[in-house]
Parts: C-alpha cells; sequence; structure tokens
C-alpha cells in the first residue's frame, strides 16, 4: 500500500518544528520518492572539471536513480546527458571515468555520439529512411541533461526543468566552495586521484545531519581522537613538535564550550556550516612557502582574509559536504533506504606546497576511510540508529536543541555551534524538495 | 644468521600474533621507524602524496592497538576477531651482506563481529631490517585485489 506517492501532505507532515518522524530514515517508500522527487528536484555535484581535462573525457554519475554522464567536448564545453542510449537504452559510458576520443559509441548496435551528445552515425542507415526516424526521439542523440552549471570547476546538475535556478538554489552558501577555490595560489584545483569509498549500512541523511552535529564528537570520538590524544600525551617524551597526525585528530576531542562558540550558519534551501568564529581546522600548523605563495598572488589583505575562514564542515543540501581547509568534498550516494555509499574527494590546491596535498590526504584517510577509526566510531553509530529505529516505542527523532518558538525557515542567521538548527534547517528544505513537483491538490482534499 | 626461513617464520609468526589478538607483542615486531602501509592504487609508488587506505606509523599503530581495548571504543562492541590463511612467502631479497630482507605473501584474510563476517584477498609485502640477530619490520604493505572497491569498516590488522 502507498502511503506516501501522490500524498505531499502526509509528506510534510512528517517534519515537524521539532521533530522528524522515523519513516524519513527507515521506509522504503520514502526513498523510492527521495529518489524520483527530492533528488531531481535538487542541485546535484556530478563532478569537477579538471576530471574532464581533455576533449573526450567523461564522468559518470547517478542522480537519484538515474545515471548520468558529462563529458569535454572538442570545443571545450562541458555537456551533460542520460547515460543511456537512445537506441534501446544500454548504458553509454560504465566506467566512473575514461576518455571516449572523438565519439561515444554505443557497444550494442554501433550508433554513436559526439562528444556533445548529438548522434553522429548509425550503421547501415538506409534501413531508416522513410521511416520517418527524422521525428524521433532518438534521432537527437543522447537526452541532455538542460541545467547543468559549472561553478569554479565545480559541475551542479538539476534534472527537473522546472525547479529552483542554480543561483537561488545555493545563494551565498557557494562562499564555501570560492574560498576552497581562493586557496590556491593559483585559484584552482585539481583531481588528480580517486576518491576513497566507504560504504554504510544506514540511511543517507544520518551522514549528512552528522557533519553538523557538534555534539558527538567529544563523545564518540573518545575511542578515537581521545586515545590519538592520550597515546600521543604518554610518548612525545621531549619532542616539541606536533605531529600533524596529531594536530589533525586532536581537536576532534574539544569541549563543548568550544563548539559552541565557533558557531553554525544556516542559508536558505537546508545549506548551512559549522566554525564560523573558529573551528577543529584552525590550529594546524603553518606550511613552509605557503603565505608568501598566497600573499604574492592575492596580496596581505586578501590572502589573510582566505586563510582566515575556517569553516568546519558545509552541508550542501541534499548530499555533499565540503570541507575548504582540507580540501575535501564528501559525497554521500543514496544506495538503498539502509545503504549509502560515501565517496570521499580529496582536491590538490594547484600551485601550492605538496604538504597541505600531503595533509589533505593524511585528513582523509584519518577520518573518512573504512580504515579510519573515526570513521569506525561515526559508522557505528549510524547503523545503531538504523536498527533502533525500528523500534514503535517512540516514532519521532528529536532535533530540538536551541530550538525557539517562531524559527524562520529559508533565513541565514548565525547561531549557537551545538544548535540542532541546521538539522531541522535540511528537513524544511527535504519537505520542500521532495513535494516540489507534486501535486499539491491533494493537500486541500484531506 | 638470517635465513630465508627466518623470514618465513617471521611471517606466519606474525600472522599467528593477528589471529591470536596478540597486539603487543604484535607491536613489538616493528622496527622504531617501521610503517604499515594499505595503498588505495594498483602498484601504488607513493604513499604520502597519493591516496592510502592507511599509512601508519609505530605511534598510529599504538592507537589503533590501544583504542581495540578501550572501554568506550562502541565499535568494538562487539570485539572482531580475524583470520589469516596464508601462501608460502615468496622471497624477493635475503642479503645479509646488504641488510636486503623482503617477502611477499599471498592471502586470503577474514575479518567478523557480530554476525557479519566480511573476507579479502591481497599480497602482503614484507621489508625487514636486521636488529641483533632478528628481523625487525621497516614495511608492511598490504595490497588488496579489490583496494578501490566499497568497504564497510576494516578494525583489524591484515
Ligand atoms: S542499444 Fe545502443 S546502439 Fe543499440
Ligand atoms: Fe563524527
Amino acid at each position: 500500500m502507498d502511503r506516501y506517492r501522490n500524498n505531499a501532505f502526509a509528506i510534510d507532515a512528517l517534519v515537524r518544528d521539532t521533530e522528524v518522524h522515523r519513516d524519513v530514515y527507515v521506509d522504503p517508500e520514502i526513498f523510492e520518492l527521495e529518489m524520483e522527487h527530492l533528488f531531481p528536484n535538487s542541485w546535484i555535484y556530478i563532478g569537477h572539471a579538471s576530471q574532464l581535462a581533455k576533449p573526450g573525457d567523461f564522468i559518470t554519475a547517478n542522480i537519484g536513480r538515474q545515471p548520468v554522464l558529462a563529458s569535454r567536448h572538442t570545443d571545450g564545453s562541458i555537456h551533460a546527458f542520460y547515460n543511456r542510449c537512445p537506441h534501446k537504452g544500454v548504458k553509454i559510458a560504465s566506467e566512473a571515468c575514461g576518455n571516449t576520443g572523438k565519439f561515444f559509441r554505443c557497444p550494442y548496435h554501433a550508433w554513436s555520439f559526439k562528444t556533445d551528445g548529438s548522434l553522429l552515425a548509425i550503421p547501415l542507415k538506409k534501413g531508416y529512411e522513410g521511416t520517418g526516424f527524422g521525428n524521433a526521439q532518438a534521432n537527437e542523440g543522447l537526452s541532455r541533461i538542460r541545467n547543468v552549471v559549472v561553478h569554479r570547476d565545480f559541475i551542479f546538475a538539476q534534472l527537473n526543468d522546472n525547479g529552483v535556478s542554480f543561483e537561488d538554489y545555493f545563494g551565498e552558501s557557494l562562499s564555501t566552495i570560492d574560498n576552497m577555490v581562493d586557496r590556491s595560489p593559483e585559484g584552482k584545483l585539481a583531481v588528480v586521484a580517486a576518491p576513497i569509498r566507504y560504504m554504510h549500512t544506514c540511511n543517507w541523511k544520518m551522514l549528512v545531519e552528522n557533519q553538523t552535529d557538534t555534539c558527538h564528537p567529544m563523545v564518540a570520538h573518545e575511542s578515537s581522537a581521545g586515545t590519538a590524544v592520550k597515546v600521543w600525551k604518554r610518548e612525545q617524551s621531549d619532542s616539541t613538535e606536533t605531529p600533524m597526525a596529531v594536530q589533525l585528530y586532536g581537536p576532534f576531542m574539544s569541549p563543548y564550550e568550544f563548539y559552541e562558540q565557533s558557531g553554525i550558519r544556516i542559508w536558505p534551501n537546508g545549506h548551512g556550516h559549522t566554525g564560523v568564529a573558529n573551528s577543529i581546522h584552525s590550529n594546524y600548523s603553518d606550511i613552509e612557502g605557503y603565505l608568501g605563495q598566497m600573499v604574492a598572488a592575492y596580496g596581505e589583505t586578501r590572502a589573510h582574509e582566505i586563510l582566515g575562514e575556517v569553516r568546519h564542515n558545509t552541508v550542501y543540501f541534499p548530499n555533499i559536504m565540503v570541507k575548504g581547509a582540507v580540501q575535501i568534498l564528501r559525497n554521500f550516494i543514496p544506495i538503498a533506504v539502509d545503504k549509502t555509499l560515501v565517496e570521499s574527494w580529496v582536491y590538490r590546491l594547484v600551485g601550492a606546497p605538496d604538504k597541505l596535498y600531503e595533509r589533505a590526504l593524511m585528513y582523509n584517510r584519518f577520518i573518512n576511510a573504512p580504515t579510519s577509526i573515526v570513521g569506525h566510531d561515526d559508522l557505528e553509530m549510524y547503523e545503531r540508529a538504523q536498527e533502533g529505529l525500528k523500534s514503535n516505542g517512540n516514532q519521532w527523532v528529536n532535533l530540538q536543541r536551541l530550538y525557539e518558538a517562531g524559527e524562520q525557515a529559508d533565513v541565514t542567521a548565525v547561531i549557537n555551534g551545538t544548535s540542532e538548527r541546521q538539522m531541522r534547517n535540511q528537513f524544511h528544505a527535504w519537505a520542500k524538495f521532495m513535494t516540489l513537483d507534486m501535486d499539491k491538490r491533494v493537500e486541500a482534499a484531506e | 644468521m638470517i635465513t630465508e626461513k627466518t623470514i618465513t617464520d617471521f611471517i606466519y609468526r606474525e600472522a599467528d600474533l593477528l589471529d591470536t589478538m596478540q597486539w603487543q607483542a604484535w607491536l613489538d615486531l616493528f622496527h622504531p621507524e617501521g610503517r604499515y602501509w594499505m595503498p588505495l592504487e594498483w602498484q601504488q609508488q607513493d604513499p604520502v602524496l597519493q591516496p592510502s587506505l592507511m599509512y601508519e606509523d609505530l605511534l598510529l599503530l599504538k592507537v589503533r592497538v590501544e583504542r581495540l581495548a578501550g572501554e568506550r571504543t562502541f565499535s568494538q562492541k562487539p570485539k572482531s576477531r580475524c583470520h589469516h590463511l596464508l601462501q608460502a612467502p615468496q622471497i624477493v631479497a635475503c642479503d645479509p651482506a646488504a641488510g636486503m630482507f623482503k617477502a611477499r605473501t599471498s592471502y586470503i584474510y577474514t575479518e567478523t563481529r557480530g554476525d557479519v563476517l566480511e573476507r579479502f584477498s591481497g599480497w602482503a609485502s614484507h621489508d625487514f631490517v636486521q636488529v641483533g640477530d632478528g628481523l625487525k619490520i621497516k614495511l608492511k604493505r598490504v595490497d588488496l585485489v579489490n583496494f578501490d572497491a566499497p568497504f564497510g569498516n576494516i578494525q583489524l590488522f591484515m
């Protein structure tokens, strides 16, 4: 029995001011509707332009359940398509990335397509003469995704042609991506390696929420970060320098007061970030030569302004998190209601010392890997939540911390860093983009 | 005198210490400058400027070992166990004059926790240094056949 399909009212009712119903995490029908509505209605990150360096380079991704493909055309432009052949639907590109040469060729009957998606050739073309093929959708080649925006090399796509514009969707929140790019003395990032991949047996939203959950690190990560600090204190003997590893682990153990005053900023449409005043990334030691390069590139004032932004986690609703200070993007890719693939990408700051890339890679394997002890702490909690939510004793998840009556949705604000308001912000956006293209007349009939 | 048998015995003993969870004795097999490396690329050359799953010095390995027993290590309640099935190690170098001792061992590794059992296949490469009349690990490199697959938690040592 469908309880939620074609029922915007029922979906809206899952999100209250201070609580969300467990069905948002555990109900397979809700998950299907997220794939059909939430993801196509949102702007989704599909890759970085540096992965499409040369003409013919391509990357593949999924938006919701739909396979998509982006490529670099001979004239340098970037195009995105649905990844299916217009003939009988075969997936055109099956690898995560590659170079297709001058054209895509379907492996089934060899229809071929230019790298802008247009139909190049069909074998035995005569067989289509007089069939009216000129008017068939197949004659247009690969179905194009019309809404593609490349913002400072970050490629976003939106499948719904009647959705919110890119500018309206992200607004000021793009400042985190801008800051991450500006950290390169050349204003350029590059993907030079594959991501770390990590499978989570939990709902994708648990990971997204966790990015701005500042009341868990000192508790859940006592086992990893806490042990790292303890072992270092014992073993450091006469060493004066804190190793990079300990600098990365240590701040996770900061007390509540630290997170309270570091602050959270929320933006409309579910975006927001932790680490406004300072963050766990604030006190990494300087990397030799880097500040000099930044000052030479941007001038003294601007260089300090760029490096002074130490935002911790920025959530771009629905499913990515960007960490500017260590050049990481985590993509939370929904697979099933209780299964999420995490891909953690590290960007190289073009023109910056190697040491920065080394630190970013180290952070990524310390925190975001299946072999990361910090990651083990978090995943254990998500899995226990996925289990615990089966309980009927209480069907609501509480997100009430620092709630104020009359809280405005879709606003920009800076708040106490231990607030759960960013999670409330996300769920407001969740209900909005879930139901954006649903027939709301049903609601009137209720 | 270090012989090929010394190397082979060392590798079998190392696997046994891991399987029997004698973590401290396992740590003692490492040279103070030793490293444990799990690459994330095929035939990876650089552990520092290419991404890895693990690249740990002794301090970080100690953190892991100490964490396994921690009172608040929730991902170890219940505890994990592991099993190594090794092929006979291939001796790559055994040259006492040059101080070169290397071996490569093909293996199947099983890690289990609760009702879940995960299996991994790969190759372990050992680089040793001679200390006194014995060996210490300078580098243990663990190459999984499917290093690029999305795994769940891998909590122990391969
Ligand atoms: S399915 Fe692609 S050419 Fe036939
Ligand atoms: Fe965490």
